[in-house]
């Protein structure tokens, strides 16, 4: 990443798009504290997150939330507790061993889940879910952290565009009661200008545009998906989902990626 | 290669040695039941799972926290980059600590210990503890790298604990495979309690040693019986807890 300069006030809520590979994800990661960028510098807040102690690091972290696109949920595990996992960064150890024995705040969980439509889902096994409704679990999640700021990565990637809609308008929803900070990447061009007031055009690793939804026109998408114009017309390819995260491990990250 | 491992099969087949071994072979059948030496032998099987179950409980307590300091998928400095360079030592020295503690047989742990603590139990549960702390504290670390670390991440990379990661991420994932590692160790720690039996550590093997001295084929034949036994429960038990966590 190159030429990437932002700034996200509070409880703003902004959109990324651009095509496959444009960067979305690694600079979701790096605002996520997730990647630390070889040049330049990252605020959140008045600090900078790289030059804290790992215990502040580490409750830095507990106050954002990033969810990734294939959802970490392991496949053993029941609904409700990986909905409450949201909960970790604010629970002490032995409290959450309790919570896997007996989930302690299943009405968080159920409330969670029920917005999303999948209640019945509940006392359900991972491994038993639909690809859509895991996808919905783990955005579940986030509203069951206490996060301030949440970094939401292709949340639509497996939803039909009903679910789609639906989940997007909850995500947007919650973070607006909570207060918190909202930035989503999104393959769903239409459904960010819908929903976002604030667009982040990305191609090449570069920002090529950052402007309020209603002045991305046509041509400006246009010429952002200029080599990928089938991912403008059509929705989020649903085969991505079944790839695997290009960053699933830190360590894999091509050491050229630059955020100045 | 024949002439240098000193085989020569056919010596089974020379006058002085073919029979007497068949003698003892035509013994196996039928095994012994005479009930006294049932309850020996039940007292001494009792032993033996003993010996490996206390071993196998020590060596869970070697293993489980050096499989948990070495294990990379719950670096939290690897989220981001390299891993840190205190972490990376701390991790290599785990490493070594667990080949040589696995490096040397349980055997000679157990030679060892008899020269230590003198004959008996003492020796082999102690000698099973070191060697399998090491296999256990290995296989479990690779178990744990082997899965996908997508779940743990996020979990790490949210601010959770490691151990939190570790019960909400990496358990649920390969909880299965540590429990059948763990009861298939267990299955060979009896086998190996068996042997190390020859050396004076009790138990079953110190039984066998004995009756194969005086040629009593009907007692080794029971005996085997009863080793077959076991390693099918260890099977069933291993089965049972799979199925469980399924």
């Amino acid at each position: 990443m190159r030429n990437v300069s932002l700034h996200i006030a509070n409880g703003e809520q902004v959109a990324i798009i651009g095509p496959s590979g444009a960067g979305k994800t690694t600079l979701l990661h790096t605002l996520a504290c997730a990647l630390q960028p070889s040049a330049g510098g990252l605020q959140l807040g008045d600090v900078n997150p790289w030059r804290l102690t790992a215990k502040q690091l580490k409750t830095l972290r507990g106050q954002l939330f990033l969810a990734p696109q294939v959802p970490p949920l392991p496949p053993r595990q029941r609904v409700v507790t990986a909905v409450l996992a949201g909960l970790l960064p604010h629970q002490s150890f032995w409290a959450s061993i309790k919570s896997l024995f007996y989930p302690s705040n299943i009405a968080l969980a159920d409330a969670a889940l029920t917005r999303f439509d999948l209640s019945e889902k509940l006392f359900d096994r991972v491994d038993r879910l639909s690809g859509g409704e895991r996808q919905r679990v783990g955005l579940a999640r986030i509203l069951a952290s206490k996060a301030s700021l949440l970094l939401v990565d292709e949340p639509l990637s497996a939803l039909d565009p009903a679910r789609a809609e639906q989940a997007i308008k909850t995500i947007t929803g919650f973070a607006h009661e909570r207060g918190a900070t909202l930035v989503c990447t999104l393959h769903h061009v239409e459904m960010a200008l819908k929903n976002f007031p604030r667009i982040v055009g990305m191609r090449d690793g570069e920002v090529v545009f950052d402007l309020v939804a209603a002045d991305v026109t046509p041509q400006r998408l246009h010429d952002l998906y200029a080599q990928h114009l089938d991912e403008l017309t059509q929705a989020a390819p649903l085969a991505e989902f079944a790839q695997p995260e290009p960053f699933k491990s830190a360590s894999c990250v091509p050491p050229a990626m630059h955020l100045r | 290669m024949l002439v240098n491992s000193e085989f020569k099969p056919w010596v089974i087949f020379e006058a002085g040695n073919f029979k007497p071994a068949m003698n003892f072979l035509g013994d196996f059948f039928p095994p012994k039941t005479t009930p006294d030496f049932l309850i020996e032998v039940a007292a001494a099987t009792w032993r033996t799972v003993a010996i490996a179950t206390a071993g196998i409980t020590l060596a869970l307590l070697l293993a489980v926290p050096l499989a948990l300091l070495s294990v990379q998928a719950l670096s939290i400095s690897a989220l981001a980059g390299r891993m840190g360079l205190l972490p990376r030592i701390v991790r290599q020295i785990l490493r070594w600590i667990m080949i040589i503690l696995r490096s040397i047989p349980e055997l000679i742990w157990a030679l060892i210990f008899v020269r230590v603590v003198g004959l008996g139990p003492t020796s082999g549960v102690i000698a099973i503890a070191l060697t399998y702390g090491g296999m256990l504290g290995k296989v479990y670390a690779e178990i744990l790298e082997s899965g996908e670390a997508h779940t743990t991440n996020a979990l790490l990379r949210n601010g959770s604990s490691r151990l939190q990661a570790l019960f909400y991420g990496l358990l649920p994932q390969n909880a299965a495979e540590l429990t059948s590692y763990t009861v298939y160790r267990w299955e060979c720690a009896i086998r190996s309690s068996a042997v190390l039996g020859f050396v004076g550590a009790g138990g079953l093997g110190q039984m066998l040693d004995s009756s194969m001295k005086a040629f009593n084929g009907a007692e080794v034949a029971t005996m085997l019986l009863v080793f077959m036994g076991l390693v099918w429960f260890a099977d069933w038990v291993s089965a049972l807890l799979r199925k469980a966590l399924g």
